[in-house]
């Protein structure tokens, strides 16, 4: 066990790699949701653009055209989706499965002659001037282009959904496309177009852990991440920025655990005291917001703060009768991010009160008249 | 131009015919598919569709597999068919066919090496125990918190996988293994084993079950009160809310009663063809039971046939890759391009598609 061994700035660094593939899946399924549309197929489609992009990657000795190819990869395997559910008014919800187990054999039947070859490295691409700021610089600025870009996309596609014209028929389409209709828009153009959306981005973000993060070509590489990205936007109730926290969240639990296992630290021995200080940065948020915003009810505050606490004395128990045992150790670590996922969706859910607020439309299939 | 027409009620025709249409379209898109990666498409076909039942060479072998694979893929698809009738998308079953696997093994190494006529019925409890519980959370999660439980069940896959790894380095593993992963082997333990009843068949107690539960679900879709609920809330979760339905322990009775048959399905196969848990125990059963679900139309007989069905593919894909290296991989895009193929098809269920002259409205 060695603490002093685990780097902060390595750790933020390792953070904003592991959450870049979360963060364009979850965009893309996030943009293809608002148009009302569920698509559950975003590990298949994930897997294929990583198979996409590595393997033309290493045919054209370019990672940034694997890139293209993934996203071009993605969007074509999302096409037979909207191709089920656009026009032959095939449900969404086995549409997806379909697809995913469609994706995910496709992807393994492609990456045969693949396995052990090492794809063309992506340079790096250091930004001048904040590059040489202590700590940020080596976090935050001197990492492959495409993590940027996935920064820039979830703004871009945050300004798009808000302040344009598209977005707002996007939307419009997404909550009532009866109206949407009758006003003229073409709700079935829209909505392919945003399922191609949706299927390019999970493309990008397979072939960046197929490309950058792995880099290597194995058998189901996705590893439930593409899930991940679907639980996130239900996470972060179909808006950009909360899209951006929830997948820096999850890269965040990742980096953590591969960060914890190499130092070779229990993570019992620092989950408990992660809980709590979370706990009283709530604790402190909420009291500041509230009190600014005059809204503070103190009550359901300190209860939510208690919940922190108690979560981590009991996580701190569990650590101290189980003596950090290196099994358990092992299931927490590798389990993590799923049991995670779980704990926020219910979080989110009992918080939103029954209530979804998630587009009307969600899952409905249309059909012109 | 061609217009389609939507039907009052689905056609029960095209019900029928759609699952058989979709298994010959899928078989010429899979000719294509296997043309495309240079096997010739008549032999790879016919290798996987005829050669395990008829050939003189393989069916001895090859016929008893049939039962032994479609066992599990039944059992698991008849509880995922209760739920999906009703709008309840439980997509975990492969880890609960994990859990109860898990579940069952522990209480039979518990035991051992004593030998009693107990112990393998205990098994079958705990097995379904397993399978029950690990359903039950997202059920819970639903209905406390309304968590979506297709996240939630599927989720539970992953953490599922990573338990049974745990106990066959851990918990469960065989002490007399010399250091491998993997459980002592139930299937050679006289008390747990769950061997083949009739010689010749492959019928070892999942196929009872399997059977039984066929003929359970018949009767409670068919003639029991719940099996009605089931349906209406399928059709029109606002009727079943009038007709007094309580959505919340239907949500619980789907998911617990798909979660405990799956845990039955995993349990058979430990203590049988698996013989013991090991790192790779769970072979995706739970996610070809989908398929099966959908191809049976949620039909407790239907699924029958499919699972039958189903079974031949996992038994000619692996004839396949042996006589023509055909890679395991090209099945399971066979079974999903059948998935996809079977929704294609519902078009012609719930629509009538004319042909009508192009006219001012």
């Amino acid at each position: 066990m060695d603490l002093g061994s685990i780097s902060l700035v390595a750790f933020f660094a390792s953070l904003m790699v592991a959450s870049t593939p979360i963060l364009l899946a979850a965009l893309g399924e996030m943009v293809t949701e608002r148009a009302g549309v569920l698509n559950l197929g975003v590990e298949g489609m994930m897997i294929i653009g990583a198979i996409c992009g590595f393997a033309i990657a290493i045919e054209s000795g370019s990672a940034a055209a694997g890139f293209l190819g993934a996203a071009a990869g993605g969007a074509l395997l999302s096409m037979l989706f909207a191709i089920l559910t656009q026009f032959l008014y095939a449900t969404q919800v086995p549409s997806g499965l379909a697809l995913t187990l469609v994706g995910v054999g496709l992807a393994s039947l492609i990456g045969q002659p693949y396995v052990g070859e090492s794809p063309p490295l992506m340079g790096k691409l250091h930004i001048p001037v904040f590059e040489s700021i202590p700590f940020f610089g080596p976090v935050m600025f001197q990492h492959d282009p495409i993590v940027y870009l996935s920064l820039i996309l979830a703004v871009l596609v945050g300004v798009f959904l808000k302040y344009t014209r598209g977005g707002l028929i996007l939307r419009a389409v997404g909550e009532n496309h009866d109206a949407a209709h009758a006003l003229g828009y073409k709700v079935r153009l829209v909505r392919v177009m945003a399922i191609g959306f949706g299927g390019a981005m999970a493309g990008l973000g397979g072939a960046y852990i197929s490309l950058i993060r792995v880099p290597q070509w194995t058998d189901g590489i996705t590893g439930g991440i593409g899930w991940i990205a679907l639980a996130i936007v239900v996470f972060a109730s179909w808006k950009p920025e909360r899209v951006v926290f929830g997948a820096y969240l999850f890269g965040g639990l990742t980096a953590l655990q591969l960060n914890l296992q190499a130092a070779n630290i229990p993570l019992l021995f620092v989950l408990p005291y992660l809980v709590m200080l979370a706990g009283v940065i709530y604790f402190v948020i909420a009291v500041a917001v509230g009190s600014w915003k005059k809204t503070l009810d103190v009550k359901p505050t300190l209860k939510t703060f208690a919940q922190f606490i108690g979560v981590g004395l009991v996580l701190l128990l569990i650590g101290i009768a189980t003596n950090y045992a290196s099994s358990l150790d092992l299931l927490m670590l590798s389990s993590a991010p799923f049991v995670a996922t779980i704990v926020v969706l219910v979080v989110i859910s009992a918080r939103s009160k029954g209530a979804s607020n998630g587009p009307a439309m969600l899952g409905k299939i249309f059909q012109a008249h | 131009m061609i217009s389609l027409i939507k039907r009052p009620q689905p056609s029960k025709t095209w019900m029928v015919a759609t699952p058989v249409l979709a298994v010959i379209v899928t078989m010429i898109l899979g000719g294509l598919l296997f043309a495309a990666m240079g096997k010739d498409p008549f032999v790879a076909i016919r290798t996987i569709f005829w050669d395990p039942l008829f050939s003189p060479d393989f069916a001895a072998y090859s016929r008893p597999q049939l039962l032994v694979k479609a066992a599990p893929l039944i059992l698991i698809a008849i509880g995922l068919s209760l739920g999906f009738k009703a709008g309840i998308w439980n997509i975990g079953a492969e880890g609960q066919y994990i859990m109860g696997a898990i579940c069952g093994a522990a209480i039979g190494l518990a035991f051992y090496p004593m030998e009693a006529w107990f112990i393998f019925p205990l098994m079958v409890i705990g097995g379904a125990l397993g399978g029950f519980l690990w359903g039950l959370i997202p059920a819970l999660c639903k209905t406390k918190f309304n968590a979506p439980e297709i996240l939630v069940s599927l989720m539970l896959v992953y953490f599922a996988e990573q338990i049974m790894i745990a106990v066959s380095l851990g918990a469960l593993r065989n002490p007399e293994g010399n250091g491998f992963p993997g459980s002592r082997n139930l299937a050679q333990y006289a008390s747990s084993a769950n061997p083949e009843l009739i010689a010749g068949t492959g019928a070892h107690w999942g196929v009872m079950a399997a059977f039984a539960a066929v003929v359970a679900a018949y009767v409670l879709l068919s003639k029991h009160m719940l099996g009605f609920q089931i349906r209406v809330t399928g059709e029109s979760p606002r009727a079943a809310g009038f007709a007094g339905v309580n959505s919340k322990r239907l949500i619980i009775f789907c998911l617990g009663t798909s979660g405990a048959l799956a845990g039955l399905a995993g349990l058979f196969e430990v203590t049988g063809p698996a013989g013991q848990i090991t790192t790779s125990f769970n072979t995706g059963y739970g996610f070809t039971a989908i398929i099966v679900a959908f191809l049976g139309r949620l039909n407790p007989i239907g699924i029958m046939l499919a699972g039958l069905l189903l079974a031949l593919t996992f038994i000619g894909g692996e004839l396949a890759q042996f006589m023509l290296s055909l890679p395991s991989a090209s099945i399971q895009v066979f079974q999903g391009m059948l998935l996809m193929t079977l929704l294609a098809m519902d078009i012609l269920v719930n629509y009538k598609i004319v042909w009508r002259k192009k006219e001012a409205v």
